[in-house]
């Protein structure tokens, strides 16, 4: 890699207001060792003379950048999102349209002879996809009958106990004795949580779930079918919305206590302040001012799906998967997850090892 | 990433959002030199790093070394470039091989090497794992003399006692008092009893079948100058009109960074700019792992031993911290009490 292209890396990567001063390294003394001279300043963390040893002056370690990202690009990604929420909001739709594939299963209507399952369902599909050089396997986890009964008392119990199996197979292949280099990750990195836009308020089902799930996993609520909302109705809806979870004590993603450092904590400010994301999703495209769009064409207009002035979709995209796909790992992984160990740790005294390699559990080995 | 494309749906960003988050919180490195007093280890880690941690050194003399035994010393050092920070650590190991009886001389340095394993093991087991320190050994440079003719028993001995628990890295040290067709010769011998002894020194990872040519070509290069023959310099020279790190002789002057001279340029190239991350993927990956498991099971078949195998296997495997100041408090109440009688 030239320096040029070095240059042209690191400025993609590194915003320019984190840049703290340099340490410079010393300049190579003249003497030998045994100097009896003043003393010189140690390197760590004076800034030292001036670049008088530039020349002499690159060690490379800035390429370590280069080397990880060969190695995360070889190894691959994976990424579990589940989707909650009455049946009929589009949250397949959605899906399929965050990650412009099939990707997850659709029922286009019910069939006389499909019914609405009895109870919660949990169903996994996982598919690879791939964009830029970069290969992610992405499984999307839909829960039909979710909120559909007649009675719902409970219905995110299913949900709760699928999310904590996960941790618990982690959990086990991690005090392993002959562990695998990279432990199967199935745990649920990011539950959309959809809300009926009714316009009025929450529903007491969707402030029973998000209370009893926002501290076992992280959950981005939106506003599903938001194209029945007119932009005032939207933005009054939203404050409701944000006010009710503030008084029941709900924190969904991106939890404030978990901002590390004032840059993040202005980003995640930004985005709790616009959230939850009013959305509409389709995956038919239309002809719009010359464009091919992704839409929903009515007789009064087209709706646009990208198009921020019509929904917030967009934002809703650029948050989850260019901006905070891999924070939402992290915080699943540090926070998530080791609350979960903790407990069980706690809780037995202890684990067993288990000593013989067990099952072959599928890998995301890409 | 503003693409039109229609398809584009933007995870092709992960692995910048990965390393954003790595560049914030930096790297760090743990390097060990290892080998005879005199072998020009720390003018090397100063070349190495362009720093000058050696300053307020005190060299012995000969009878003051008489009692030496061999110490681990530790040396940390933040560098930063282009905005990535590095914590660099280095482990030198003084009194290694100095003595006139230098049986096990290498024990410390094991117990050292598998102290920071032990921690981790704790760490990683226990409740607390937010902010876990690592400070085990992620590369071993040992330095072989080049007077003489090939591997010694005790750079034998020292290398099998470690090329499971560390990543070595085989250096010819001071090259610059053999000519190009010595050194030739002492690396083919050395290669050699390498092979014969069975010493796994650290491989360098295959390369991938889509890597450009000139990588490949590279990455074969450098494979084939094992080991690295190489010489350090604390002093700037003025060679061909510039100033370079060397060495001044009547005869001419030794270019550090001159790839003709020495494999200074090869070795930091490796350790640094191509090979940091894998050195620390085989010892958390290989390494540690060994350890662990080794670990692991010789508390299972030591709770066999004493009949307990119906209860489960704590996973903090070894005495929890308050159990440890427990005893210590202990003891220390019998120092006491004793004191008093």
């Amino acid at each position: 890699m030239t320096s040029a292209e070095r240059d042209r890396y690191m400025s993609e990567i590194v915003p320019p207001e984190v840049r703290p001063k340099p340490v410079v390294p010393a300049k190579p003394s003249h003497v030998a060792p045994h100097s009896s001279g003043p003393f010189v300043p140690s390197p760590q963390g004076t800034g030292g003379e001036g670049r008088g040893s530039a020349l002499l002056g690159y060690i490379g370690i800035d390429t370590i950048i280069e080397q990880m990202r060969k190695k995360t690009m070889k190894t691959g990604f994976d990424f579990n999102i589940m989707v909650v929420g009455q049946s009929g909001l589009g949250k397949s739709t959605l899906v399929n349209t965050l990650f412009k594939s099939q990707v997850s299963r659709r029922t286009t209507s019910w069939s006389r002879d499909e019914k609405i399952p009895k109870t919660v369902e949990i169903k996994s599909v996982s598919h690879v996809i791939e964009e830029g050089g970069v290969k992610m396997k992405l499984t999307v986890i839909d829960t039909p009958g979710f909120g559909d009964q007649i009675n719902n008392e409970n219905c995110w119990e299913p949900i709760s106990k699928y999310i904590n199996e996960q941790y618990e197979k982690f959990l086990k292949e991690e005090v392993n004795i002959a562990r695998k280099k990279r432990i199967p990750d199935t745990r649920v990195h990011c539950c959309l949580y959809f809300i009926s836009p009714t316009g009025h308020s929450l529903r007491q089902l969707d402030i029973e779930f998000m209370k009893h799930l926002s501290r076992v996993v992280n959950i981005i609520p939106v506003i599903a079918k938001s194209d029945t909302l007119t932009l005032d109705e939207k933005t009054e809806f939203k404050q409701r919305v944000r006010k009710e979870l503030e008084a029941c004590g709900i924190e969904c993603y991106p939890q404030k206590e978990f901002d590390e450092d004032m840059e993040d904590k202005s980003d995640n400010d930004k985005i709790r302040e616009a959230m939850p994301f009013a959305v509409v999703g389709s995956d038919k495209e239309y002809q719009v001012n010359g464009k091919r769009v992704l839409g929903r064409k009515t007789a009064w207009g087209v709706v646009e799906v990208e198009n921020p002035n019509h929904c917030e979709f967009s934002l809703l995209r650029d948050f989850m998967i260019r901006s905070h796909l891999q924070d939402l790992k992290e915080v699943t992984h540090n926070i998530h997850y080791e609350t979960y160990r903790a407990k069980r740790l706690n809780d037995n005294g202890g684990l067993h090892p288990i000593t013989s390699s067990g099952q072959d559990t599928q890998e995301s080995n890409l | 990433c503003n693409r039109n494309d229609k398809q584009y749906v933007g995870f092709a960003t992960l692995p910048n959002q990965v390393h954003r988050k790595s560049v914030k919180k930096g790297f760090d490195f743990t390097l060990m030199v290892a080998g005879e007093s005199g072998l020009g280890k720390s003018t090397l880690v100063n070349s190495l790093f362009l720093t000058d941690l050696y300053k307020d050194r005190k060299l012995l003399n000969a009878e003051e070394r008489i009692n030496q035994t061999v110490e681990i010393t530790k040396h940390t050092v933040d560098i930063e470039e282009k905005g990535v920070k590095l914590k660099l650590t280095i482990v030198d190991t003084p009194g290694f091989g100095d003595a006139v009886n230098n049986n096990e001389c290498w024990k410390p340095i094991t117990d050292y090497i598998d102290q920071q394993f032990e921690q981790y093991f704790r760490d990683e087991s226990g409740l607390n794992r937010k902010n876990i320190l690592d400070n085990r050994v992620h590369c071993c440079l040992y330095f072989i003399p080049p007077f003489g003719h090939g591997l010694r028993p005790v750079d034998v001995e020292f290398m099998k006692a470690l090329h499971e628990k560390v990543n070595i890295v085989p250096l010819i040290s001071k090259a610059d008092c053999l000519t190009p067709n010595e050194v030739k010769k002492l690396k083919d011998r050395v290669r050699d009893e390498i092979e014969h002894f069975g010493i796994k020194v650290y491989q360098f990872p295959e390369c991938d079948s889509d890597e450009e040519e000139e990588f490949k070509q590279m990455d074969k290069e450098l494979k084939e100058c094992t080991p690295f023959a190489v010489i350090g310099s604390n002093t700037v020279v003025e060679a061909r009109g510039q100033r370079v790190r060397g060495r001044l002789y009547p005869w001419g002057i030794v270019e550090v960074e001159n790839q003709s001279h020495c494999d200074f340029v090869k070795l930091r190239n490796m350790l640094i700019r191509s090979h940091m991350h894998d050195l620390k993927d085989v010892t958390c990956d290989v390494h540690y792992e060994n350890y662990r498991a080794h670990c692991i099971q010789e508390m299972t078949s030591k709770l066999a031993q004493d009949n307990r195998t119906d209860s489960p296997l704590p996973i903090l495997p070894l005495p929890t911290p308050d159990v440890e100041t427990e005893r210590l408090i202990k003891m220390k109440d019998e120092e006491v009490q004793n004191n008093h009688h």
